[in-house]
Protein backbone atom coordinates (compact mmCIF):
# COMPACT_ATOMS: atom_id res chain seq x y z
CA UNK A 1 0.00 0.00 0.00
CA UNK A 2 1.47 3.65 -1.07
CA UNK A 3 0.34 6.28 0.81
CA UNK A 4 1.70 8.97 -1.35
CA UNK A 5 -0.51 11.72 0.07
CA UNK A 6 -0.13 11.98 3.70
CA UNK A 7 -0.69 15.78 3.97
CA UNK A 8 -4.16 15.19 2.32
CA UNK A 9 -6.73 14.44 5.03
CA UNK A 10 -8.84 11.73 3.75
CA UNK A 11 -12.30 11.57 2.71
CA UNK A 12 -13.01 8.00 4.47
CA UNK A 13 -10.48 6.94 6.76
CA UNK A 14 -11.60 3.21 8.18
CA UNK A 15 -9.20 2.36 11.25
CA UNK A 16 -9.66 -1.23 12.61
CA UNK A 17 -13.66 -1.18 11.80
CA UNK A 18 -15.12 -4.16 12.85
CA UNK A 19 -18.78 -5.11 12.64
CA UNK A 20 -20.69 -7.62 13.84
CA UNK A 21 -24.00 -8.95 13.38
CA UNK A 22 -24.95 -12.08 16.03
CA UNK A 23 -22.23 -14.70 15.10
CA UNK A 24 -20.95 -12.97 11.29
CA UNK A 25 -18.14 -10.83 11.40
CA UNK A 26 -19.73 -8.54 8.36
CA UNK A 27 -16.27 -6.52 8.77
CA UNK A 28 -13.41 -7.34 10.62
CA UNK A 29 -10.18 -4.73 11.44
CA UNK A 30 -10.29 -3.12 8.30
CA UNK A 31 -8.40 -0.32 7.52
CA UNK A 32 -9.08 2.04 4.48
CA UNK A 33 -8.39 5.40 3.42
CA UNK A 34 -9.97 7.16 0.52
CA UNK A 35 -9.06 10.33 -0.92
CA UNK A 36 -10.35 13.23 -2.28
CA UNK A 37 -11.19 12.62 -5.96
CA UNK A 38 -9.89 9.59 -5.98
CA UNK A 39 -11.93 6.42 -6.94
CA UNK A 40 -11.85 2.80 -5.22
CA UNK A 41 -13.43 -0.07 -6.49
CA UNK A 42 -14.99 -2.61 -3.55
CA UNK A 43 -14.86 -5.91 -4.70
CA UNK A 44 -15.81 -9.55 -2.79
CA UNK A 45 -18.16 -12.05 -2.77
CA UNK A 46 -22.02 -11.93 -2.08
CA UNK A 47 -21.04 -11.41 2.05
CA UNK A 48 -17.85 -10.63 2.11
CA UNK A 49 -19.00 -7.04 3.94
CA UNK A 50 -19.09 -4.51 0.98
CA UNK A 51 -22.65 -3.29 1.86
CA UNK A 52 -21.92 -3.13 5.73
CA UNK A 53 -18.88 -1.30 5.12
CA UNK A 54 -20.84 0.97 2.64
CA UNK A 55 -23.15 1.71 5.43
CA UNK A 56 -20.65 2.21 7.84
CA UNK A 57 -19.09 4.93 5.66
CA UNK A 58 -22.98 6.61 5.09
CA UNK A 59 -23.44 6.32 9.44
CA UNK A 60 -26.15 3.97 9.51
CA UNK A 61 -24.79 1.34 11.17
CA UNK A 62 -22.39 2.01 13.90
CA UNK A 63 -19.17 0.00 14.03
CA UNK A 64 -18.56 -2.48 17.25
CA UNK A 65 -14.87 -1.34 17.14
CA UNK A 66 -12.81 1.15 15.66
CA UNK A 67 -13.34 4.54 13.69
CA UNK A 68 -15.01 5.09 10.43
CA UNK A 69 -14.42 9.16 9.52
CA UNK A 70 -15.65 10.93 6.38
CA UNK A 71 -14.61 14.35 6.10
CA UNK A 72 -12.64 13.97 9.39
CA UNK A 73 -15.96 13.47 11.32
CA UNK A 74 -17.71 10.68 12.81
CA UNK A 75 -20.88 10.01 10.55
CA UNK A 76 -24.22 10.18 11.99
CA UNK A 77 -27.65 10.86 11.70
CA UNK A 78 -26.87 14.75 12.51
CA UNK A 79 -24.02 15.09 10.16
CA UNK A 80 -24.50 16.96 6.81
CA UNK A 81 -25.73 14.82 4.63
CA UNK A 82 -26.08 16.95 1.85
CA UNK A 83 -22.85 16.34 0.38
CA UNK A 84 -22.87 12.90 0.29
CA UNK A 85 -24.91 10.31 -2.12
CA UNK A 86 -25.76 6.79 -2.02
CA UNK A 87 -27.44 4.72 -4.77
CA UNK A 88 -28.23 0.96 -2.98
CA UNK A 89 -27.98 -2.03 -4.48
CA UNK A 90 -31.77 -3.09 -4.38
CA UNK A 91 -33.99 -0.04 -4.83
CA UNK A 92 -37.89 -0.23 -6.10
CA UNK A 93 -38.73 3.39 -6.12
CA UNK A 94 -42.42 3.65 -5.54
CA UNK A 95 -44.65 2.23 -8.61
CA UNK A 96 -47.25 4.81 -8.88
CA UNK A 97 -45.64 8.11 -8.64
CA UNK A 98 -43.82 9.52 -11.92
CA UNK A 99 -39.68 9.72 -12.33
CA UNK A 100 -40.22 13.44 -12.38
CA UNK A 101 -42.51 13.36 -8.78
CA UNK A 102 -39.67 11.12 -7.55
CA UNK A 103 -36.76 12.87 -8.50
CA UNK A 104 -38.59 16.41 -7.10
CA UNK A 105 -39.07 14.64 -4.03
CA UNK A 106 -35.05 13.50 -3.40
CA UNK A 107 -34.33 17.33 -4.88
CA UNK A 108 -36.04 18.73 -2.25
CA UNK A 109 -35.00 16.73 0.83
CA UNK A 110 -31.17 17.25 -0.78
CA UNK A 111 -32.37 21.09 -0.35
CA UNK A 112 -32.19 21.59 -4.11
CA UNK A 113 -34.39 23.38 -6.69
CA UNK A 114 -36.77 21.20 -8.75
CA UNK A 115 -34.65 22.32 -11.51
CA UNK A 116 -31.94 20.15 -10.72
CA UNK A 117 -33.74 17.14 -10.90
CA UNK A 118 -35.05 17.91 -14.34
CA UNK A 119 -31.68 18.46 -15.45
CA UNK A 120 -30.25 15.50 -14.14
CA UNK A 121 -33.45 13.09 -15.58
CA UNK A 122 -32.09 14.56 -18.75
CA UNK A 123 -28.37 13.57 -18.30
CA UNK A 124 -29.53 9.90 -18.21
CA UNK A 125 -31.56 9.97 -20.59
CA UNK A 126 -35.25 9.94 -18.76
CA UNK A 127 -36.59 13.02 -19.82
CA UNK A 128 -39.36 11.01 -22.32
CA UNK A 129 -39.74 8.60 -19.20
CA UNK A 130 -40.42 11.49 -16.70
CA UNK A 131 -43.92 11.64 -16.94
CA UNK A 132 -44.62 8.06 -16.97
CA UNK A 133 -44.91 5.83 -13.53
CA UNK A 134 -41.77 4.51 -12.35
CA UNK A 135 -43.34 1.31 -12.02
CA UNK A 136 -43.67 1.30 -16.34
CA UNK A 137 -39.65 1.97 -15.77
CA UNK A 138 -37.58 -1.52 -17.16
CA UNK A 139 -34.79 -2.77 -14.95
CA UNK A 140 -31.96 -0.49 -16.59
CA UNK A 141 -34.90 2.72 -16.58
CA UNK A 142 -34.91 2.33 -13.01
CA UNK A 143 -31.05 2.28 -12.50
CA UNK A 144 -30.78 5.32 -13.90
CA UNK A 145 -33.33 6.98 -12.31
CA UNK A 146 -30.98 5.73 -8.78
CA UNK A 147 -28.49 6.92 -10.59
CA UNK A 148 -29.95 10.59 -11.00
CA UNK A 149 -31.09 11.01 -7.42
CA UNK A 150 -27.07 9.89 -6.33
CA UNK A 151 -26.21 13.02 -8.70
CA UNK A 152 -28.50 15.64 -6.95
CA UNK A 153 -26.77 18.61 -5.58
CA UNK A 154 -23.31 18.02 -6.74
CA UNK A 155 -22.17 15.65 -3.95
CA UNK A 156 -18.57 15.74 -3.06
CA UNK A 157 -18.51 11.64 -2.35
CA UNK A 158 -20.72 9.32 -4.22
CA UNK A 159 -21.48 5.33 -2.66
CA UNK A 160 -22.54 3.40 -5.45
CA UNK A 161 -23.55 -0.40 -4.41
CA UNK A 162 -23.40 -2.96 -7.60
CA UNK A 163 -24.60 0.20 -9.91
CA UNK A 164 -24.44 -1.67 -13.27
CA UNK A 165 -26.40 -4.58 -12.85
CA UNK A 166 -29.44 -4.62 -14.92
CA UNK A 167 -27.76 -2.39 -17.23
CA UNK A 168 -26.85 -3.29 -20.89
CA UNK A 169 -23.55 -2.97 -22.36
CA UNK A 170 -24.10 1.05 -23.76
CA UNK A 171 -26.06 2.10 -21.20
CA UNK A 172 -23.16 0.81 -18.60
CA UNK A 173 -20.65 2.78 -20.93
CA UNK A 174 -22.79 5.91 -20.28
CA UNK A 175 -23.37 5.20 -16.97
CA UNK A 176 -19.44 5.16 -16.44
CA UNK A 177 -18.90 8.37 -18.46
CA UNK A 178 -21.07 9.90 -16.00
CA UNK A 179 -19.24 8.84 -13.15
CA UNK A 180 -16.08 9.83 -14.86
CA UNK A 181 -17.42 13.70 -15.45
CA UNK A 182 -18.60 13.33 -11.87
CA UNK A 183 -14.54 12.44 -11.04
CA UNK A 184 -13.16 15.28 -12.96
CA UNK A 185 -14.73 17.86 -10.67
CA UNK A 186 -12.91 16.40 -7.64
CA UNK A 187 -15.93 13.63 -6.78
CA UNK A 188 -14.57 10.90 -4.36
CA UNK A 189 -16.04 7.86 -5.97
CA UNK A 190 -16.80 4.12 -4.19
CA UNK A 191 -18.19 1.92 -6.11
CA UNK A 192 -18.70 -1.81 -4.99
CA UNK A 193 -19.20 -3.96 -7.63
CA UNK A 194 -19.24 -7.48 -8.97
CA UNK A 195 -18.92 -7.02 -12.22
CA UNK A 196 -15.10 -7.18 -12.21
CA UNK A 197 -13.91 -7.14 -15.87
CA UNK A 198 -16.01 -3.96 -16.14
CA UNK A 199 -14.75 -2.28 -12.76
CA UNK A 200 -10.69 -3.01 -13.71
CA UNK A 201 -10.05 0.08 -15.72
CA UNK A 202 -12.85 2.16 -13.98
CA UNK A 203 -11.27 3.08 -10.94
CA UNK A 204 -8.01 4.54 -9.79
CA UNK A 205 -7.86 1.81 -6.48
CA UNK A 206 -9.16 -1.49 -6.13
CA UNK A 207 -9.89 -3.11 -2.36
CA UNK A 208 -10.57 -6.93 -2.51
CA UNK A 209 -12.32 -7.62 0.43
CA UNK A 210 -13.20 -11.76 2.01
CA UNK A 211 -15.08 -12.14 5.15
CA UNK A 212 -14.56 -9.05 6.07
CA UNK A 213 -11.00 -8.36 5.72
CA UNK A 214 -9.14 -6.27 3.38
CA UNK A 215 -6.98 -8.85 1.55
CA UNK A 216 -5.49 -6.33 -0.65
CA UNK A 217 -5.66 -2.84 -2.32
CA UNK A 218 -3.93 -0.72 -4.41
CA UNK A 219 -4.12 0.48 -8.02
CA UNK A 220 -4.73 -2.82 -10.73
CA UNK A 221 -1.24 -2.50 -11.37
CA UNK A 222 0.03 -2.55 -7.76
CA UNK A 223 -2.16 -5.61 -7.35
CA UNK A 224 -0.71 -7.17 -10.46
CA UNK A 225 2.79 -6.97 -9.33
CA UNK A 226 1.71 -8.29 -6.17
CA UNK A 227 0.15 -11.44 -7.76
CA UNK A 228 3.03 -11.78 -9.87
CA UNK A 229 0.46 -13.96 -11.71
CA UNK A 230 1.50 -15.80 -15.18
CA UNK A 231 0.77 -13.19 -18.16
CA UNK A 232 -1.48 -14.72 -20.72
CA UNK A 233 0.30 -14.91 -24.26
CA UNK A 234 -2.60 -15.94 -27.13
CA UNK A 235 -1.19 -17.28 -30.57
CA UNK A 236 -3.29 -17.38 -33.40
CA UNK A 237 -2.60 -19.84 -36.11
CA UNK A 238 -3.69 -21.03 -39.79
CA UNK A 239 -6.17 -23.96 -38.82
CA UNK A 240 -5.06 -27.00 -37.40
CA UNK A 241 -1.50 -25.50 -37.49
CA UNK A 242 -1.16 -25.35 -33.40
CA UNK A 243 1.16 -28.17 -33.04
CA UNK A 244 4.49 -25.46 -34.35
CA UNK A 245 3.50 -23.49 -31.89
CA UNK A 246 3.25 -25.91 -29.12
CA UNK A 247 6.36 -28.09 -30.37
CA UNK A 248 8.38 -24.66 -30.56
CA UNK A 249 7.49 -23.70 -26.85
CA UNK A 250 6.18 -26.67 -24.74
CA UNK A 251 9.29 -27.23 -22.88
CA UNK A 252 9.30 -24.05 -20.00
CA UNK A 253 5.57 -23.46 -20.68
CA UNK A 254 2.02 -24.71 -19.45
CA UNK A 255 -0.23 -23.68 -22.84
CA UNK A 256 -4.29 -24.65 -23.58
CA UNK A 257 -5.94 -25.15 -26.41
CA UNK A 258 -8.50 -22.72 -26.96
CA UNK A 259 -9.75 -24.39 -30.70
CA UNK A 260 -7.69 -25.32 -33.68
CA UNK A 261 -6.34 -22.23 -34.31
CA UNK A 262 -5.99 -20.66 -31.12
CA UNK A 263 -3.39 -21.46 -28.67
CA UNK A 264 -3.15 -19.76 -25.08
CA UNK A 265 0.01 -19.74 -22.88
CA UNK A 266 0.87 -18.69 -19.72
CA UNK A 267 4.49 -17.15 -18.59
CA UNK A 268 5.91 -14.94 -15.73
CA UNK A 269 6.98 -11.55 -16.85
CA UNK A 270 10.11 -12.40 -16.97
CA UNK A 271 9.92 -14.59 -19.55
CA UNK A 272 7.99 -12.52 -21.85
CA UNK A 273 10.34 -11.88 -23.87
CA UNK A 274 11.86 -15.04 -24.69
CA UNK A 275 8.69 -16.31 -25.52
CA UNK A 276 7.80 -13.68 -28.11
CA UNK A 277 11.26 -14.01 -29.46
CA UNK A 278 11.18 -17.72 -29.83
CA UNK A 279 7.44 -17.20 -31.26
CA UNK A 280 8.70 -14.62 -34.06
CA UNK A 281 11.07 -16.75 -35.13
CA UNK A 282 8.54 -19.62 -36.28
CA UNK A 283 8.75 -19.54 -40.23
CA UNK A 284 5.02 -19.83 -41.13
CA UNK A 285 1.78 -20.29 -39.96
CA UNK A 286 1.54 -17.65 -36.92
CA UNK A 287 -1.55 -14.87 -37.62
CA UNK A 288 -1.68 -13.00 -34.55
CA UNK A 289 -0.13 -12.80 -31.24
CA UNK A 290 -1.86 -11.58 -27.77
CA UNK A 291 -0.52 -10.67 -25.37
CA UNK A 292 -3.25 -10.33 -22.19
CA UNK A 293 -2.27 -9.60 -18.96
CA UNK A 294 -3.74 -10.21 -15.67
CA UNK A 295 -7.00 -9.45 -15.47
CA UNK A 296 -9.36 -8.21 -12.15
CA UNK A 297 -10.62 -11.53 -12.38
CA UNK A 298 -7.63 -13.41 -12.18
CA UNK A 299 -6.74 -11.27 -9.37
CA UNK A 300 -9.69 -11.66 -7.63
CA UNK A 301 -9.61 -15.45 -7.68
CA UNK A 302 -5.79 -15.55 -6.72
CA UNK A 303 -6.52 -13.30 -3.67
CA UNK A 304 -9.96 -13.81 -2.89
CA UNK A 305 -10.36 -17.21 -4.29
CA UNK A 306 -11.78 -20.21 -1.89
CA UNK A 307 -8.59 -22.10 -2.38
CA UNK A 308 -6.69 -19.07 -0.76
CA UNK A 309 -8.78 -20.12 2.73
CA UNK A 310 -6.01 -20.01 5.70
CA UNK B 1 -39.69 21.38 9.72
CA UNK B 2 -39.17 21.03 6.06
CA UNK B 3 -37.96 17.61 6.08
CA UNK B 4 -41.20 16.96 7.80
CA UNK B 5 -43.59 18.62 5.46
CA UNK B 6 -41.92 17.67 2.22
CA UNK B 7 -42.28 13.74 3.53
CA UNK B 8 -45.89 14.66 4.03
CA UNK B 9 -46.28 15.91 0.88
CA UNK B 10 -44.78 12.99 -1.08
CA UNK B 11 -46.95 10.71 1.45
CA UNK B 12 -50.52 12.38 -0.12
CA UNK B 13 -48.72 12.82 -3.34
CA UNK B 14 -48.43 8.96 -3.31
CA UNK B 15 -51.86 8.13 -1.31
CA UNK B 16 -53.58 10.24 -4.74
CA UNK B 17 -51.82 8.39 -7.34
CA UNK B 18 -52.10 4.72 -5.91
CA UNK B 19 -55.82 5.61 -5.58
CA UNK B 20 -55.71 5.39 -1.62
CA UNK B 21 -57.47 8.63 -1.43
CA UNK B 22 -60.36 7.64 -4.08
CA UNK B 23 -60.82 4.19 -2.36
CA UNK B 24 -61.15 5.62 1.09
CA UNK B 25 -63.63 8.10 0.17
CA UNK B 26 -65.36 5.76 -1.82
CA UNK B 27 -66.00 3.73 0.58
CA UNK B 28 -66.56 5.74 3.47
CA UNK B 29 -68.88 8.15 1.31
CA UNK B 30 -71.11 4.66 -0.24
CA UNK B 31 -71.43 3.29 3.47
CA UNK B 32 -73.05 6.17 4.80
CA UNK B 33 -74.65 7.61 1.91
CA UNK B 34 -76.58 3.75 2.21
CA UNK B 35 -76.79 4.19 5.76
CA UNK B 36 -78.13 7.26 5.29
CA UNK B 37 -80.85 6.36 2.91
CA UNK B 38 -82.16 3.31 4.27
CA UNK B 39 -81.37 3.07 7.84
CA UNK B 40 -83.01 6.60 8.51
CA UNK B 41 -86.80 5.90 8.73
CA UNK B 42 -86.79 4.66 11.99
CA UNK B 43 -87.36 7.77 14.44
CA UNK B 44 -90.30 7.35 15.69
CA UNK B 45 -91.76 9.10 18.46
CA UNK B 46 -88.62 10.09 20.31
CA UNK B 47 -87.06 13.26 19.94
CA UNK B 48 -84.37 12.77 17.29
CA UNK B 49 -84.24 13.90 14.22
CA UNK B 50 -82.82 11.77 11.27
CA UNK B 51 -79.71 13.45 11.71
CA UNK B 52 -79.02 11.59 15.70
CA UNK B 53 -80.22 8.15 14.16
CA UNK B 54 -77.98 8.56 11.18
CA UNK B 55 -74.50 9.86 13.53
CA UNK B 56 -75.23 6.55 15.75
CA UNK B 57 -75.17 4.19 13.06
CA UNK B 58 -72.07 6.03 11.58
CA UNK B 59 -70.31 5.51 14.60
CA UNK B 60 -70.81 1.89 14.95
CA UNK B 61 -69.53 1.79 10.92
CA UNK B 62 -66.67 3.71 12.03
CA UNK B 63 -65.29 1.66 14.02
CA UNK B 64 -64.49 -1.00 12.26
CA UNK B 65 -64.17 0.79 9.17
CA UNK B 66 -61.44 3.73 10.26
CA UNK B 67 -59.37 1.58 11.88
CA UNK B 68 -59.01 -0.76 9.28
CA UNK B 69 -58.17 2.18 6.83
CA UNK B 70 -55.93 4.00 9.11
CA UNK B 71 -53.89 0.47 9.66
CA UNK B 72 -53.86 -0.45 5.71
CA UNK B 73 -52.59 3.20 5.11
CA UNK B 74 -49.48 3.01 7.76
CA UNK B 75 -48.49 -0.48 8.30
CA UNK B 76 -45.71 -1.02 5.55
CA UNK B 77 -44.86 2.94 6.33
CA UNK B 78 -41.46 1.39 7.17
CA UNK B 79 -41.30 -2.34 7.00
CA UNK B 80 -42.74 -2.11 3.57
CA UNK B 81 -39.80 1.05 2.99
CA UNK B 82 -37.05 -1.12 4.17
CA UNK B 83 -38.26 -4.37 2.06
CA UNK B 84 -38.06 -2.46 -0.74
CA UNK B 85 -35.01 -0.58 -0.34
CA UNK B 86 -35.87 3.21 -0.48
CA UNK B 87 -35.80 3.42 3.72
CA UNK B 88 -31.85 2.73 3.36
CA UNK B 89 -32.02 5.11 0.63
CA UNK B 90 -33.84 8.10 2.49
CA UNK B 91 -31.81 7.37 5.70
CA UNK B 92 -28.35 8.70 3.38
CA UNK B 93 -30.61 11.99 2.75
CA UNK B 94 -30.60 15.38 5.12
CA UNK B 95 -33.55 14.03 6.97
CA UNK B 96 -34.01 12.88 10.57
CA UNK B 97 -35.64 9.34 11.81
CA UNK B 98 -38.13 10.99 13.81
CA UNK B 99 -38.95 13.41 10.80
CA UNK B 100 -39.68 10.97 8.23
CA UNK B 101 -42.73 9.38 11.05
CA UNK B 102 -43.72 12.53 11.59
CA UNK B 103 -43.93 13.52 8.53
CA UNK B 104 -45.45 9.91 7.23
CA UNK B 105 -48.25 10.45 9.93
CA UNK B 106 -49.19 14.16 8.98
CA UNK B 107 -49.28 12.94 5.33
CA UNK B 108 -51.48 9.53 6.03
CA UNK B 109 -53.26 11.87 8.63
CA UNK B 110 -54.36 14.57 5.83
CA UNK B 111 -55.63 11.39 3.39
CA UNK B 112 -58.21 10.03 5.95
CA UNK B 113 -59.23 13.75 6.68
CA UNK B 114 -60.26 14.35 2.97
CA UNK B 115 -61.69 10.97 2.87
CA UNK B 116 -63.66 11.83 6.04
CA UNK B 117 -64.61 14.91 5.11
CA UNK B 118 -65.84 13.90 1.74
CA UNK B 119 -67.40 10.94 2.56
CA UNK B 120 -68.92 11.83 5.50
CA UNK B 121 -69.48 15.58 4.07
CA UNK B 122 -72.05 14.33 1.61
CA UNK B 123 -74.45 13.34 4.21
CA UNK B 124 -73.99 16.37 6.28
CA UNK B 125 -74.60 17.98 3.12
CA UNK B 126 -77.56 16.22 2.71
CA UNK B 127 -79.15 16.24 5.77
CA UNK B 128 -78.37 20.37 5.53
CA UNK B 129 -80.35 20.77 1.99
CA UNK B 130 -83.25 19.25 3.75
CA UNK B 131 -82.33 21.24 7.26
CA UNK B 132 -82.10 18.81 9.66
CA UNK B 133 -81.20 18.29 12.68
CA UNK B 134 -80.77 21.24 15.45
CA UNK B 135 -77.49 22.99 16.70
CA UNK B 136 -76.75 20.10 19.52
CA UNK B 137 -77.26 17.43 16.57
CA UNK B 138 -75.03 19.00 14.55
CA UNK B 139 -72.48 19.94 16.96
CA UNK B 140 -72.56 15.83 18.07
CA UNK B 141 -72.16 15.05 13.72
CA UNK B 142 -68.76 17.13 13.75
CA UNK B 143 -67.48 15.81 16.93
CA UNK B 144 -68.12 12.54 15.14
CA UNK B 145 -66.67 13.44 11.99
CA UNK B 146 -63.32 14.52 14.11
CA UNK B 147 -63.29 11.89 16.58
CA UNK B 148 -63.32 9.99 13.67
CA UNK B 149 -59.93 11.20 12.75
CA UNK B 150 -58.65 10.76 15.99
CA UNK B 151 -59.64 6.92 16.13
CA UNK B 152 -57.64 7.31 12.57
CA UNK B 153 -54.37 8.74 14.26
CA UNK B 154 -54.74 5.93 16.99
CA UNK B 155 -54.72 3.09 14.67
CA UNK B 156 -52.00 5.30 11.82
CA UNK B 157 -49.61 5.37 14.88
CA UNK B 158 -50.25 1.80 16.05
CA UNK B 159 -49.79 0.66 12.37
CA UNK B 160 -46.10 2.98 12.67
CA UNK B 161 -45.11 1.28 16.05
CA UNK B 162 -45.86 -2.53 14.23
CA UNK B 163 -43.51 -1.44 11.30
CA UNK B 164 -41.25 -0.09 13.58
CA UNK B 165 -41.15 -3.57 15.02
CA UNK B 166 -41.33 -6.45 12.57
CA UNK B 167 -38.55 -7.51 9.63
CA UNK B 168 -41.21 -8.05 7.40
CA UNK B 169 -44.04 -6.82 6.11
CA UNK B 170 -46.28 -9.98 5.59
CA UNK B 171 -45.20 -9.86 9.59
CA UNK B 172 -46.81 -6.61 9.70
CA UNK B 173 -49.35 -7.20 7.72
CA UNK B 174 -50.30 -10.31 10.22
CA UNK B 175 -50.39 -8.03 13.10
CA UNK B 176 -52.32 -5.51 11.79
CA UNK B 177 -54.81 -7.90 11.20
CA UNK B 178 -54.83 -9.62 14.89
CA UNK B 179 -54.61 -6.14 16.30
CA UNK B 180 -57.91 -4.65 14.55
CA UNK B 181 -60.07 -7.90 15.13
CA UNK B 182 -58.85 -7.73 18.89
CA UNK B 183 -59.95 -3.84 19.42
CA UNK B 184 -62.33 -3.81 17.34
CA UNK B 185 -63.79 -7.33 17.81
CA UNK B 186 -62.96 -9.42 20.58
CA UNK B 187 -62.05 -6.76 23.55
CA UNK B 188 -65.88 -5.95 23.69
CA UNK B 189 -66.55 -9.70 23.55
CA UNK B 190 -63.93 -10.92 26.45
CA UNK B 191 -65.22 -7.53 28.60
CA UNK B 192 -68.70 -8.98 28.61
CA UNK B 193 -68.04 -12.37 29.35
CA UNK B 194 -65.82 -11.28 32.01
CA UNK B 195 -68.98 -9.38 32.75
CA UNK B 196 -71.11 -11.85 33.00
CA UNK B 197 -69.05 -14.37 34.49
CA UNK B 198 -68.94 -11.80 37.40
CA UNK B 199 -70.87 -13.09 40.08
CA UNK B 200 -69.97 -11.27 42.74
CA UNK B 201 -69.12 -8.00 41.21
CA UNK B 202 -65.53 -7.63 41.58
CA UNK B 203 -65.39 -5.36 38.56
CA UNK B 204 -66.69 -2.27 39.88
CA UNK B 205 -67.87 0.85 37.64
CA UNK B 206 -64.58 2.52 37.96
CA UNK B 207 -62.23 -0.27 36.93
CA UNK B 208 -64.86 -1.17 34.03
CA UNK B 209 -64.38 2.36 33.22
CA UNK B 210 -60.70 1.76 33.09
CA UNK B 211 -60.97 -1.22 30.74
CA UNK B 212 -62.66 0.66 28.88
CA UNK B 213 -60.16 3.46 28.11
CA UNK B 214 -57.77 1.07 26.94
CA UNK B 215 -59.45 0.46 24.28
CA UNK B 216 -59.31 2.98 21.70
CA UNK B 217 -62.35 1.90 19.80
CA UNK B 218 -64.42 1.76 22.91
CA UNK B 219 -62.92 5.48 23.90
CA UNK B 220 -64.77 6.31 20.09
CA UNK B 221 -67.67 4.69 20.68
CA UNK B 222 -68.74 6.22 24.00
CA UNK B 223 -67.97 10.03 22.87
CA UNK B 224 -70.17 9.69 20.39
CA UNK B 225 -72.78 8.28 21.69
CA UNK B 226 -72.99 9.61 24.74
CA UNK B 227 -71.99 13.08 23.58
CA UNK B 228 -75.35 14.45 23.69
CA UNK B 229 -78.85 13.79 25.36
CA UNK B 230 -80.57 13.03 22.01
CA UNK B 231 -77.86 10.72 20.83
CA UNK B 232 -77.76 9.00 24.26
CA UNK B 233 -81.26 8.72 24.29
CA UNK B 234 -81.06 6.81 20.66
CA UNK B 235 -77.81 4.80 21.15
CA UNK B 236 -79.46 3.18 24.61
CA UNK B 237 -76.06 4.17 26.54
CA UNK B 238 -77.41 6.45 29.56
CA UNK B 239 -75.90 4.13 31.96
CA UNK B 240 -72.74 4.77 30.84
CA UNK B 241 -72.32 8.61 31.35
CA UNK B 242 -72.19 9.37 34.94
CA UNK B 243 -68.54 7.99 35.62
CA UNK B 244 -66.48 10.99 35.79
CA UNK B 245 -63.46 8.60 33.78
CA UNK B 246 -65.52 8.78 30.93
CA UNK B 247 -66.96 12.59 30.66
CA UNK B 248 -66.27 13.09 27.17
CA UNK B 249 -63.29 15.37 27.74
CA UNK B 250 -61.38 13.00 29.36
CA UNK B 251 -62.44 10.50 26.38
CA UNK B 252 -60.88 12.75 23.78
CA UNK B 253 -57.86 13.20 25.84
CA UNK B 254 -57.94 9.76 26.15
CA UNK B 255 -57.73 9.12 22.42
CA UNK B 256 -55.09 11.73 22.11
CA UNK B 257 -52.96 10.05 24.13
CA UNK B 258 -53.51 7.20 22.50
CA UNK B 259 -52.52 8.18 18.90
CA UNK B 260 -49.24 9.93 20.61
CA UNK B 261 -47.90 7.46 23.12
CA UNK B 262 -47.58 4.77 19.96
CA UNK B 263 -46.72 7.90 17.78
CA UNK B 264 -43.37 8.57 20.36
CA UNK B 265 -42.88 4.94 21.09
CA UNK B 266 -42.17 4.11 17.03
CA UNK B 267 -40.06 7.14 17.01
CA UNK B 268 -38.07 5.91 19.76
CA UNK B 269 -38.13 2.24 18.74
CA UNK B 270 -36.96 3.40 14.92
CA UNK B 271 -34.10 5.52 16.12
CA UNK B 272 -32.65 2.52 17.67
CA UNK B 273 -33.34 0.45 14.24
CA UNK B 274 -30.25 -1.35 12.24
CA UNK B 275 -31.19 -0.63 8.75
Amino acid sequence: MLDKTKIIEPVIALQNVSKHYRNHHAVDSLNLSVNKGESLALIGHNGAGKTTLLKLILGLTRPDAGSVKVNGQIPSQTSDRRTIAFLPEIVSFPASITGKELINFYARLKGQHVSEGDKLLELVGLTEASSKKVGTYSKGMRQRLGLAQALLGEPELILLDEPTSGLDPSLRRQFYTIIEDCKSTGTTILISSHALSEIETKTDRIAILKHGRLVIHGTLDELRATANLPIKIRVSTLAGQTSIISDALKADTTYRMINDHTIEYDCHQDEKLSVLKRLSQIPSGVIDIEILPTSLDDLYIHFAGEENES
Amino acid sequence: MKPVLIMALAEIQEGIRNRWIIASILLLSVLAISLTLLGSTPVGIIKASELSVTMVSLTSLSIYLIPLIALMLSFDSIVGESERGTLLLLLTYPIRRWQIIVGKFLGHLSILTIAILIGYGIVALYYLIDDVGNGQEWLSYVLMMASSLLLGAVFIALGYLISVIVQQRATATGISLILWLFIVVFYDLILLGVLLADKTHVIQSKLLAILILFNPADVYRLFNLTGSDIVTLVSGMSGFTQADLLAPFALIITLILWSLIPLMLSIYIFNKREV
